[in-house]
């Protein structure tokens, strides 16, 4: 075995646990195959490698082909521009294995997702509770992943139990799910001493409708349309996650034209929802004009959007190995004014926001995420960098990136101003990009062939929230027989329970707003 | 179409100081996006006046949808489109509301918040589901967790496609519907 020439730091570890098989399975993607009692050590030891968070964990039901689960988690090796897959086959007949959840965070919703899913038990793992199937309307013993699963008529399982915090003095105020604006669905659940707030917990899965379920039968371009529906407001981010994915399985590149016409919609995605959560905090700190103003420029962008590619959210503008269609002649010259006008009037926006007292005063410290406290939780995309936590897919795994010119953007404070000052520099650096992407467009093939071909792979993109990772498994005909999707929203909404301790609950939907996590990103 | 009118800045003079000496230099965000929407709006708020007496309020609850209707919706709020000016207002409580705008599959953990929002409001009122989800599952169709489609569990008057529908198509499907009910 030659796995230390493939993983070439895994040779001074010294390895304390049994590696079966190494195998560089793509440019950008190691795996690591490890029997299910070493997948703990595994694990960890890759954490602390390098120090990356487990991006995904999950399984999947292989009982027809192996006999039994699997078991993958992904870590990220900044510094090779490597994903490392790490998988273990777990038995039919015993589901379980060692719980990672004590000794690192970001496992903990991964295992309860896999225990309700599938039924594979995390031994050791401190919260018994399920995450999107509620109690309320699901009975026991039905695993809805699981090849086999029939539906069953809902029945209760008995009520969920929120963690409480008593005391004298203590309130407990209990949101949602159906919240007073025009937003998704959440359960809030807020512990309140006087008024600072001293525990948030945070009930989701509100829109779980099965979406990864409702990938598996579908061919990648039936999944391409449902993977635009995953998350409205990331639509093309998921879109390009999941066709990257779908590509590196069936051996089928983008054209570099086609990856320039990719960043630049994606670069738009971004650039309409930093925008709009600029103008929400506004919003949440009721100065109306500059929210107003903010919705102006969102409104245009949505019109650019569908000047270029029919849809107001980039939706069906991408396909497996291309896009729908380029940016050409009178097409690039309207982007390239457009966003003449849109920079200067976002300008104006941040300095009516920059030059007014009371924004300042309201965004300044409130709702702090320690950089110690996104590092534990595995806290990615943009709440990770204003916490000064350096990470961003389109510098480490660039592609059509590294022809532009592309800056992380970073704070350090953690707080409502430093999420709202990396949206700002994000935005201009964004704009840049565009530009410069568009200027590389010379009208070559924006499409190539995909033939069918069975695999399995990691698809990725830095979404404007953070990564969107998608695992997908072609089946011999062609078909999908397991997608796993990893919003950020799934990593980050654990921030927010910490970042409002000590807030007041009136400064809540501001501390909101500045993460402006997906429901059904999470949820799925 | 892009309709913002540049403000010529000098660099040393704020913006404050500019619309002080200035007067009103807010953005002519006229001729607007179509001009159907002046015209459906015109219409519009006449029948609201007449079928509803002064306004028709709405409330919104998103059973399990991507979240692209609710952009839609909120859309129709700015100042582009700006819905309230043709009598209609988006509300925060059931108990205030004319009518509910549902979007989404219906996710079963989302099937009983949906019925006591409805329960909450007070009589005559009516459902209105929007985008393509909330008619009968949509790309959901047939997941072992929606219900597929808000008329499976409540009556609903009418329906606005699109996925997402646009706050035009949103408008206009408004206004069909009071042109047909009498």
């Amino acid at each position: 075995m030659d796995h230390e020439k493939i993983v070439p730091d895994i040779a001074h570890l010294g390895l304390g646990f049994e590696v079966l098989s190494v195998k560089q399975a793509y440019p950008d993607e190691t795996r690591l195959e490890v029997p299910v009692a070493a997948f703990r050590e595994s694990c960890l030891t890759l954490h602390r490698l390098f120090s990356s968070p487990v991006m995904m964990l999950f399984a999947s039901d292989e009982i027809r082909t192996k006999g039994s689960f699997t078991l993958r988690a992904v870590f990220m090796d900044k510094g090779r521009g490597q994903w490392m897959v790490v998988s273990a086959d777990v038995p039919q007949g015993e589901p379980c294995f060692d719980s990672l959840a004590k000794d690192m965070h970001s496992a903990i919703l991964f295992e309860r997702e896999i225990r309700e899913m599938f039924g594979i038990e995390p031994k050791g793992h401190p919260d018994p509770r399920r995450l999107h199937l509620h109690n309320e309307v699901w009975p026991a013993g039905q695993f809805p992943l699981r090849k086999d699963f029939k539906p069953s008529p809902p029945a209760n399982f008995g009520a969920y139990k929120f963690s409480r915090v008593e005391g004298e003095g203590i309130f407990e105020v209990p949101v949602g799910p159906v919240h007073a604006g025009i937003i998704g669905p959440g359960h809030f659940r807020f512990s309140v001493a006087g008024e600072p707030i001293v525990q948030l917990e945070t009930r989701l899965g509100f829109t779980h409708r099965g979406v990864e379920k409702l990938f598996e039968g579908r061919d990648p371009a039936a999944g391409l349309a449902l993977s635009e529906r995953v998350c409205g407001d990331a639509a093309f981010g998921h879109s390009l996650a999941f066709a990257s994915a779908c590509e590196k399985i069936l051996g089928a590149r983008a054209p570099l034209q086609a990856a320039y016409v990719r960043g630049i919609y994606l670069e738009l995605e971004r650039l309409y929802n930093h925008v709009n959560d600029i103008g929400g905090m506004a919003t949440d700190v009721s100065f109306s004009f500059p929210a107003a103003l903010a919705s102006v420029i969102k409104e245009s962008i949505h019109v650019l959007n569908e000047k270029l590619t029919g849809s107001r959210y980039l939706k069906n503008a991408n396909r497996i190995a291309g896009v729908a269609s380029g940016i050409s002649g009178p097409l690039k010259k309207e982007l390239l004014r457009s966003l003449k006008i849109l920079r200067r009037d976002f300008q104006e926006l941040v300095t009516i926001l920059n030059r007014s007292v009371s924004f300042m005063d309201r965004v300044d410290s409130t709702g702090t995420l320690k950089k110690k406290t996104a590092e534990d939780l595995g806290v990615v995309g943009l709440a990770g960098r204003a916490s000064g936590v350096a990470l961003d897919l389109r510098k480490f795994f660039p592609g059509a990136y590294q022809d532009v010119s592309f800056k992380m953007a970073m704070q350090a404070s953690g707080d409502v101003l430093a999420r709202f000052r990396v949206r700002v520099q994000e935005w201009e650096c964004s704009c840049r990009m565009i530009e410069e992407f568009a200027e590389k467009l010379d009208g070559g093939p924006i499409g190539a062939a995909a033939p069918l071909k069975p695999g399995e792979g990691l698809g990725y993109a830095e979404a404007w929230r953070g990564p969107v990772l998608y695992w997908v498994q072609l089946s011999e005909s062609g078909v999908i027989e397991r997608c796993k999707i990893v919003d950020a929203s799934f990593h980050n909404w654990p921030a927010l329970t910490y970042a409002v301790l000590g807030n007041i609950i009136p400064d809540f939907p501001l501390c909101n707003k500045s993460f402006d996590l997906s429901y059904s990103g999470n949820d799925l | 179409m892009y309709y913002g009118m540049p403000l010529e800045l000098k660099s040393d003079m704020s913006i404050f100081t500019t619309r002080l000496f200035k007067g009103i230099v807010t953005r002519n965000i006229k001729p607007s996006v179509s001009p159907a929407l002046e015209s459906c709006g015109k219409e519009l708020k006449a029948l609201i006046r007449k079928r509803f007496g002064r306004s028709l309020h709405l409330r919104e609850v998103d059973t399990g949808s991507c979240g692209a209707c609710e952009s839609e919706i909120i859309a129709a709020n700015n100042p582009i489109y700006d819905l309230q000016r043709f009598g209609i207002s988006f509300v925060a409580s059931p108990r205030h509301a004319d009518a509910l705008l549902v979007t989404g599959p219906v996710s079963k953990n989302m099937a009983l918040a949906l019925k006591r929002t409805y329960e909450a409001m007070p009589e005559p009122k009516f459902i209105i589901t929007v985008g393509d989800c909330a008619l009968d599952g949509g790309v959901f169709r047939g997941s072992y967790y929606v219900e597929g489609g808000v008329e499976k569990l409540l009556p609903v008057v009418l329906h606005v496609p699109g996925c997402p529908p646009s706050p035009l198509a949103l408008i206009e499907s408004l206004l069909g519907f009071l042109r047909r009910t009498p």
